[in-house]
């Protein structure tokens, strides 16, 4: 590989300099604030703070409340991606059916159909509510008592269904481009080596499809993680009686509404690892399985 | 082994045919070259044989039996494709195995048939390896032991050299070909090399825009070429052909350019005046001996030294038809020369000038 030098050697810096001084400030520097925060211990009036290590911790990890948000999340979590995965690649194969092979323009006439949904996301939610909502009305005339608002089972199957409307267009796109970059002569080989289809998907298409679909698990697992506050603020407010609070909706219960910054920034540190050991994963995990 | 049954064969993509109905018996354990220009379709018709492509029209058998609706597992052909489409994710043993573990075959013989095909093409140290860790040539090696593991009744191949490079190209070509005698499958190859058409080819069909312009061994068709496609497309450097009419006796041809070529005897007396092309290779022009009359004075304007031979490129005299004239590698010529050519009576191809058809036998 040919190496290009800089004649000047602050240049370089500079150049880098701007996004440096945003991640400092969008992510060092609120990032060592929580660690720090997680240390403390404020009175309820914010007058004495004290520094404590680990104490926060500590009490998080006996809080039956802690323990519940985590089995929220980890139910949430695994449906949303599973479900918007397992659909998204159901629609890319379908729609890769259509359009293999017959170029780049035709892939692009898919973009609108396939971001329209998120847009439409929104609409879920008036569909399932209680009073107003068509499906709901629709739910409770076939005699199923819906009622989101009181049933955590139901107010679960809510924010799952809104959270994996939203992330399929996303998923679609990645998933399609990854048939598309399938040679059609792989699939042809394998029909003439007497796969049947079924067998020619699990066994040609999923592994290639693989690095794909990991780099998505990722993705969307962080996505029900951290993006789905909003979806869980508006549709539930993390109940009824935080059936739907997940650790990051936690987080904003315990530290504005709850005043315990301390065990609220403890709470987020402990996000924070973990998607760095998602994301630490899954770099890994591509560099050892890309096959071209 | 089987003989593949080409009838009337059809191809139409929505409104626009692509293969005008071709007929072609292909026979047991021959090797078949289907060759011609880019777009003329041979893809086509070898994707129909394997069952890739829709037949629109006409019928095409395997071993006797009509197979125009049976899907391509069912053909017992076995494919090798110009991109070689190896399975990525699968070693080569994998991939040379996949089939037949499709085919239910036990554990111990698929290993006794992928060893066996390992050992032909010389891939015994590489079966555990990835695709991308092998280079072109083992590539094409694990194609081709992909095919030959199934045993099948036909081998297909669509251009499977048109990866490589020179050198390993000419290698693979010998040893596609020892390997299809050995076995004595039935083989049907897609080119657009004439070279390598002509080496391989039991016989080789020269299809032009979606028809069978000529079937036959190769030297027949250089021999004989059938039309003036044919004798353009076969053959390197190409044939000359210099525009020209019957003479009134019918013993001669009357160039464009006022030369006179005798023909080696007055079979054409009855088509005097008839607008001919007159072709003739450029190894089988002579420099002008004693005895003969020259018919062209060549102004050499380039000369390619190969080697063995050498070409030269020349005006006939100096302001006419271009021609190309293969010589002997020792012959010494420059460029500003003029050489006085025969070309022999033996040595001359008729056609039409309408049509193209080839006249003389
Ligand atoms: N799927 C398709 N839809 C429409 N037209 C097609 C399709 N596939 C091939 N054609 C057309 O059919 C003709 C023959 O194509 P084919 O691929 O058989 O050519 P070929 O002889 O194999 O050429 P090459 O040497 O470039 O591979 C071409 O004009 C091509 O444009
Ligand atoms: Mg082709």
């Amino acid at each position: 590989m040919r190496k290009v030098g800089f004649n000047n050697k602050l240049l370089p810096y500079l150049l880098i300099a701007p996004q440096i001084a945003i991640t400092a400030i969008f992510f060092y520097w609120p990032a060592s604030q929580a660690v720090w925060q997680s240390f403390l211990i404020q009175d309820a009036f914010g007058t004495r703070t004290e520094f404590v290590w680990f104490e926060n911790y500590e009490v998080l990890f006996k809080d039956p409340t802690y323990f519940n948000a985590f089995i929220v999340t980890v139910v949430f979590s695994t449906a949303v991606a599973a479900l918007s995965l397992g659909i998204a690649l159901l629609l890319a194969v379908q729609a890769d059916k259509q359009i293999h092979g017959s170029g780049p323009y035709k892939t692009l006439l898919m973009w609108p159909y396939a971001v329209a949904p998120a847009v439409a996301g929104v609409l879920w939610l008036f569909l399932f509510q209680p009073s107003l909502g068509v499906l709901a009305k629709l739910l409770r005339s076939m005699g199923v008592d819906w009622n989101p608002l009181l049933n955590g089972n139901h107010a679960m199957i809510l924010v799952i269904i809104a959270a994996t409307w939203k992330q399929i267009s996303y998923n679609f796109l990645f998933f399609l481009a990854g048939l598309q970059s399938i040679p059609k002569s792989l699939i042809e080989a394998a029909a003439i080596d007497g796969a049947s289809p079924m067998r020619r998907f699990w066994t040609v298409i999923f592994p290639l499809l693989s690095p794909t679909a990991f780099f998505l698990l990722v993705v969307n697992v962080v996505y029900v993680f951290f993006d789905t506050f909003g979806i869980i603020d508006a549709v539930t407010h993390g109940g009824p009686a935080k059936a739907t609070e997940t650790l990051v909706f936690k987080v904003f219960q315990d530290g504005r509404l709850g005043g315990d910054l301390g065990g609220s920034a403890a709470q987020s540190v402990i996000l924070m690892f973990m998607v760095i050991a998602l994301t630490a994963i899954q770099f890994k995990y591509i560099e050892r399985k890309v096959h071209y | 082994m089987a003989e593949v049954g080409l009838k009337n064969v059809k191809k139409s993509y929505g409104g626009m045919q692509v293969i005008h109905g071709i007929d072609c018996a292909i026979k047991d354990g021959e090797f078949m070259v289907l060759v011609g220009p880019s777009g003329c379709g041979k893809s086509t018709l070898l994707r129909m044989i394997a069952g890739l492509e829709e037949i629109s029209a006409g019928e095409i058998s395997i071993d006797g039996r009509v197979v125009n609706d049976v899907e391509p597992k069912d053909r017992d052909i076995a494919m090798v494709f110009q991109n070689y489409a190896l399975y990525p994710h699968m070693s080569v043993y994998d991939n040379m195995a996949y089939g037949l573990r499709i085919r239910g075959l036990s554990k111990a013989e698929i290993d006794e048939r992928v060893n066996k095909a390992a050992g032909i093409l010389q891939l015994q140290e590489l079966l555990q390896r990835k695709p991308r860790q092998l280079s072109g040539g083992q590539r094409q090696r694990v194609a081709m032991g992909r095919a030959i593991v199934r045993d099948p009744k036909v081998f297909l191949f669509d251009e499977p050299l048109s990866n490589l490079d020179a050198k390993l190209r000419v290698q693979m070509r010998v040893e596609i070909k020892q390997l299809q005698n050995r076995l004595g499958t039935t083989a049907v190859y897609v080119t657009h090399d004439q070279v390598e058409a002509m080496t391989l080819a039991d016989r080789l069909v020269v299809m032009n825009a979606g028809v069978a312009e000529q079937i036959g061994a190769p030297l027949e068709v250089y021999a004989k070429p059938a039309s003036l496609f044919v004798a353009g497309f076969i053959g390197s450097p190409a044939m000359n052909f210099l525009a020209g009419k019957i003479s009134g006796d019918g013993r001669a041809v009357e160039l464009a350019g006022g030369a006179r070529v005798a023909l080696a005897d007055g079979r054409f007396a009855s088509s005097a005046g008839r607008k001919v092309t007159l072709g003739v290779r450029p190894e089988h022009l002579v420099q002008d001996g004693a005895g003969t009359a020259a018919h062209f004075q060549l102004a050499i304007e380039l000369v390619e030294t190969l080697g063995a031979d050498t070409l030269l490129h020349g005006r006939i005299d100096g302001k006419g038809d271009g021609l190309i004239v293969r010589v002997d590698g020792a012959t010494m010529v420059k460029s500003g020369q003029t050489l006085a050519l025969h070309a022999p009576p033996g040595a001359l191809h008729l056609f039409d000038g309408e049509t193209g058809k080839r006249l003389s036998d």
